[in-house]
């Protein structure tokens, strides 16, 4: 840089207060909603068996969440998140990525998590936290993990895992790995310090990272329009030197075809991306939430009419990839297989206790001895009393 | 061996852990070129280059939530915080990220590498942002350890140590000693073990237990006592978290008599903690109340400062209290 302020340096000499309002990010669409390309839209690559499986794997995580929400109404889990409406924004960006790449999410990301092969009992596991969960209980529902597919375990703070995921970056681009990291988060938590944090460090340090951000309209019940005033997301990327690209995150082939040219731009140019997907939550925040007392049924009702399966399976129909019947079948197979996988991981055992007091540290430490201890034998007075 | 001060030996830990190690990192702010405020990096970048050892945009809850992604992914990084006092932005990565990483996985993932160094500690007419003694703060969060060296031969073998450890460190180093305080260190590569106190001298008739910067004032004191005729078991905690109660029990069931001192506030200090954990596992042994000689429950303050510190003075009129009890 040739200036120690490291800003642009053009004098004018009358006010000119920007307002940023210059600034106009498009939303980059590929299909209508009869599930036709746009005149001048060009198709993303992909082959039949891809494109079915990302199918697929939007319809699991829709059947898994209406199975699993019914589930917690009946009082059988104690808690949960489905990610209604917003399946293909996860699915699609998870399926342009290869397996190695990190990918760090929120708590709404389930589909991205089962593309990559997190089976049903695993899903089932952490839900009923029995002692098969990788997790071993320890977490509450929906807050998965799986080292083998790459994929970093959930945790309730909000945008903690934004800075994490330029370090994994940094990590990945020191150790030169052609893989990059994944980050979501919601438009609620990028108000969070960490997102500005992880951001701003990304770019300084030159680290391959697509910061994913689902903008689905509400934080809980705080709407956008009282989380921010500028122009989404995806306009703070600029300001980070960023860049940033608005997608309609219903439309499965866009979000698919941003994200592999995200990826491909940063493995020849390591250096952040940001992704904005434009959708809406349509299901309630949690299992602890009722929307009714902050938004209308007629704004629902909207947005119900841009479900992104509806769209992407119109247009596996006009490919003649997808008939009906077979669709149907794969439905009612896919509920038995949900339904079967529930009730056995409800069966299984709860963790061991001794599991209570392991990997707080990488080996038990001599007070947490005393105090496992003290709680198997509580007649020996106090809780750190040696057994 | 060679005469260093603390800070050298600081910063010949960190070239030791570098040279031997590829997947040790240093950054921080004004961590690079310059080598650090107190120059504890200095030279590193120029060894180990700009990928290994850079600064950071100012942003503490980004050092460390960076620190706990490339740990995570298996490298060893150690962050440093300016000031402890400037470590409270990065206190949730700190104490809801990299304390649970390990356990909320399942330990499938860990932040193991991750070490956070940062100078604390008053004396240096810092007032309340760069005198701050925030140990007690992380002492409370399960899955961290917590350690705090007295002078250069421990800093040196306490900082190696936690580096190779596989667990999460916050390396709180007495920046008030950090040119004060000079010893022959051995140059090679050496651990001193974490969890581990260190009976400094061995006394009969109290124990006074301390650690970092207010050892120096706790040796004086012993000093003191010792010339009115009492002997005094000193004792540096080195490790506040998983901290030796084995050794401090074993030490007061001996003296009957226990003087706990720290720089940061009474209440709510660590000082409570060793209290009620010797007072259960001594009860019968204990001959006077276990002393407690700390910072008063005030921000830290500028023109008072030399009344404030709980220096060998007030040591001393207490190890006197206890002792005529």
């Amino acid at each position: 840089m040739t200036n120690p302020n490291n800003a642009t340096i053009t004098l004018v000499h009358r006010i000119r207060f920007v307002d940023g309002h210059g600034l106009t990010i498009p939303t980059f669409r590929l299909l209508k909603d009869d599930g036709h390309f746009y005149a001048d839209a060009i198709a993303p690559e992909l082959d039949k068996e891809q494109a079915l499986a990302m199918y697929h794997s939007m319809v699991a995580t829709r059947l898994l969440d209406e199975r699993m929400l019914a589930a917690q109404r009946q009082g059988r889990i104690s808690f949960y998140l489905q990610s209604l409406g917003e399946e293909a924004q996860a699915v699609a960006s998870a399926a342009a990525l290869a397996p190695e790449d990190m990918i760090l999410a929120q708590y709404r990301e389930q589909g991205a998590l089962l593309h990559r092969g997190f089976t049903l009992a695993q899903f089932m596991s952490q839900l009923f936290s029995n002692e098969d969960d990788l997790g071993k209980g320890r977490q509450m529902p929906v807050h998965y993990g799986c080292r083998e597919l790459n994929f970093m375990t959930i945790s309730s703070p909000l945008a903690t895992q934004i800075p994490q995921a330029t370090g994994v970056a940094y990590g990945q681009r020191l150790a030169g790995e052609s893989a990059i990291t994944l980050c979501y988060f919601g438009e609620g938590a990028a108000s969070e310090g960490d997102f500005h944090a992880g951001l701003n460090m990304a770019a300084v340090l030159k680290t391959p990272v697509i910061f994913f951000c689902r903008n689905n309209g509400y934080a809980i019940s705080t709407p956008a329009s009282e989380q921010f005033v500028g122009d989404g997301i995806a306009s703070r990327a600029v300001g980070y030197g960023i860049r940033t690209l608005r997608v309609d995150g219903a439309d499965t082939l866009a979000v698919f075809e941003a994200t592999r040219q995200a990826r491909q731009l940063m493995l020849d140019d390591p250096q952040p991306m940001l992704i904005e997907a434009m959708s809406y939550r349509l299901g309630a925040h949690s299992s602890s939430d009722d929307p009714s007392g902050y938004r209308s049924q007629a704004e629902e009702e909207r947005w119900r009419k841009r479900d992104p399966i509806g769209r992407y399976r119109l247009w596996l129909q006009h490919q003649g990839w997808l008939n009906e019947d077979d669709d149907r079948r794969h439905r009612d197979e896919l509920r038995r297989q949900i339904l079967e996988a529930m009730k056995q991981a409800e069966q299984r055992a709860k963790p061991a206790l001794e599991s209570l007091v392991e990997d707080v540290y990488a080996a038990v430490p001599r007070h947490l001895e005393r105090q496992l201890a003290g709680l198997k034998h509580p007649s020996s007075g106090r809780q750190g009393e040696d057994a | 061996m060679k005469q260093m001060n603390l800070l050298q030996a600081v910063n010949q830990a960190l070239t030791l852990a570098m040279e031997r190690d590829a997947s040790v990192l240093c950054f921080g702010e004004d961590v690079g070129h310059f080598g650090g405020v107190f120059r504890a990096t200095s030279g590193l970048q120029d060894k180990y280059g700009e990928d290994r050892c850079f600064n950071t945009p100012l942003t503490e809850q980004g050092i460390v939530g960076f620190a706990n992604g490339l740990a995570a992914k298996g490298l060893k990084p150690v962050a440093e915080i300016q000031f402890a006092d400037y470590i409270f932005p990065a206190f949730d990565q700190l104490v809801n990220e990299t304390a649970k990483f390990r356990y909320r996985s399942g330990n499938q993932f860990n932040v193991g590498g991750l070490v956070v160094r940062t100078p604390y500690g008053g004396g240096i007419a810092g007032g309340h942002y760069h005198s701050q003694s925030p140990e007690a703060y992380f002492v409370h969060t399960p899955g961290l350890r917590v350690v705090v060296p007295r002078g250069p031969v421990q800093a040196k073998g306490l900082l190696l140590a936690a580096i190779a450890c596989p667990d999460p460190v916050i390396f709180f180093e007495p920046k008030r000693l950090y040119r004060a305080a000079v010893a022959e260190v051995d140059e090679g590569y050496y651990q001193l073990p974490l969890d581990k106190a260190e009976v400094v001298r061995e006394g009969s008739d109290i124990t006074l237990l301390a650690w970092g910067a207010q050892m120096d004032y706790l040796l004086k004191a012993a000093d003191l006592a010792d010339n009115a005729g009492i002997s005094c078991e000193v004792i540096d905690l080195q490790s506040l978290l998983p901290w030796d109660e084995d050794t401090v029990v074993e030490s007061v069931l001996k003296t009957g008599r226990l003087l706990i001192s720290h720089e940061a506030p009474l209440t709510g200090g660590f000082g409570a903690e060793i209290a009620a954990t010797v007072q259960e596992r001594c009860f019968l042994y204990l001959e006077s109340p276990i002393a407690r000689v700390c910072g008063l429950d005030t921000p830290f303050p500028l023109a008072l400062e030399k009344r404030y510190m709980p220096d060998q003075h007030r040591i001393f009129d207490a190890i006197n209290a206890t002792m005529n009890f």
